[in-house]
């Protein structure tokens, strides 16, 4: 039997429903998609890396907007709890299976990238598209170009 | 994410978007996307599973150097297992979990009023609880 991509728009459609909300979600739908050549070879190029998990602080955990964290020593832990996953199935104990920061210093020392970004950045799922689009995804355009960035991996959990 | 994605995109960086939502993320439309078939959570690999786990960045890169076009997809040629059951168990909602459903909705509607009333103008998805 094929096996068929689960469907998380109709499922969350579906949860919102059930938890007594009236009004589906409005997923972002787009007639065109932005493309950008690599300027480099990846042998040149600077990675920076992008996660929805938070900073596993005080602060990350209750404070819902853009953090910068330093990518060594790589963060033993994320904050997730908030997040959509699948928690009766799996487990984000292990950061490397989410946060591709140990990966890229291999691939650092190999010589297929240039470098890993000297920090990471952590953006919020938000349920309003307008916080994203005109607070957070400029702040991490402004931190990434900071950070002099040739190439984003970005990581939704 | 995606929208951060395309933002990048559009100010000249480059980017891959790593994930387990094929459907959000192609309703939206990124540049590149590598898709891990997996339960929510791990979509660079399975957790302590390194092998893997580099492999799939290894992809990503090659996904980033052959791309030629916007809304390029591709698969990570893992699976979870042979247990397939992961798919239909997210969020699943039957008798036994309707009235409790109902009622975690009621207390997140108090409080998105509470947070309202208190200034706070961001809020998450709901998730699986």
């Amino acid at each position: 039997m094929a096996i068929k991509d689960v469907s998380y728009i109709i499922k969350t459609r579906d949860y919102y429903r059930a938890q007594g909300y009236t009004t589906d979600y409005l997923w972002a739908q787009f007639d065109t998609t932005p493309f950008t050549h690599l300027e480099k070879p990846l042998s040149e190029s600077r990675i920076g890396v992008i996660t929805t998990t938070m900073p596993d602080t005080e602060a990350g955990r209750v404070d819902r907007r853009v953090w910068s964290t330093a990518s060594a020593p790589i963060p033993r832990s994320m904050y997730t709890e908030e997040l959509s996953w699948h928690k009766s199935m799996t487990h984000t104990d292990d950061v490397a299976s989410f946060l591709p920061l140990a990966q890229l210093n291999s691939l650092q020392d190999e010589g297929v990238i240039g470098s890993v970004a000297s920090r990471f950045h952590s953006v919020p799922t938000e349920y309003s598209q307008r916080n994203t689009l005109e607070q957070d995804a400029p702040e991490v355009l402004a931190r990434c170009r900071q950070d002099e960035v040739d190439i984003a991996i970005l990581v939704p959990l | 994410m995606s929208l951060v994605a395309r933002h990048l995109e559009t100010n000249g960086i480059p980017t891959v978007v790593i994930g387990s939502a094929l459907d959000v993320v192609e309703h939206c439309g990124v540049p590149r996307y590598l898709h891990s078939d997996f339960p929510l959570g791990n979509p660079c690999g399975k957790p302590y599973d390194k092998a893997m786990q580099g492999e799939i960045i290894r992809q990503a890169m090659s996904l980033l150097e052959s791309a030629e076009a916007a809304n390029t997809v591709a698969r990570t040629p893992f699976t979870w297992g042979e247990d397939c059951n992961w798919r239909d168990d997210y969020a699943r909602i039957d008798n036994n979990s309707r009235e409790a459903l109902r009622l975690q909705g009621e207390a997140r509607r108090q409080q998105q009023t509470q947070d309202k009333a208190d200034g706070k103008l961001r809020a998450a998805m709901v998730s699986e609880t």
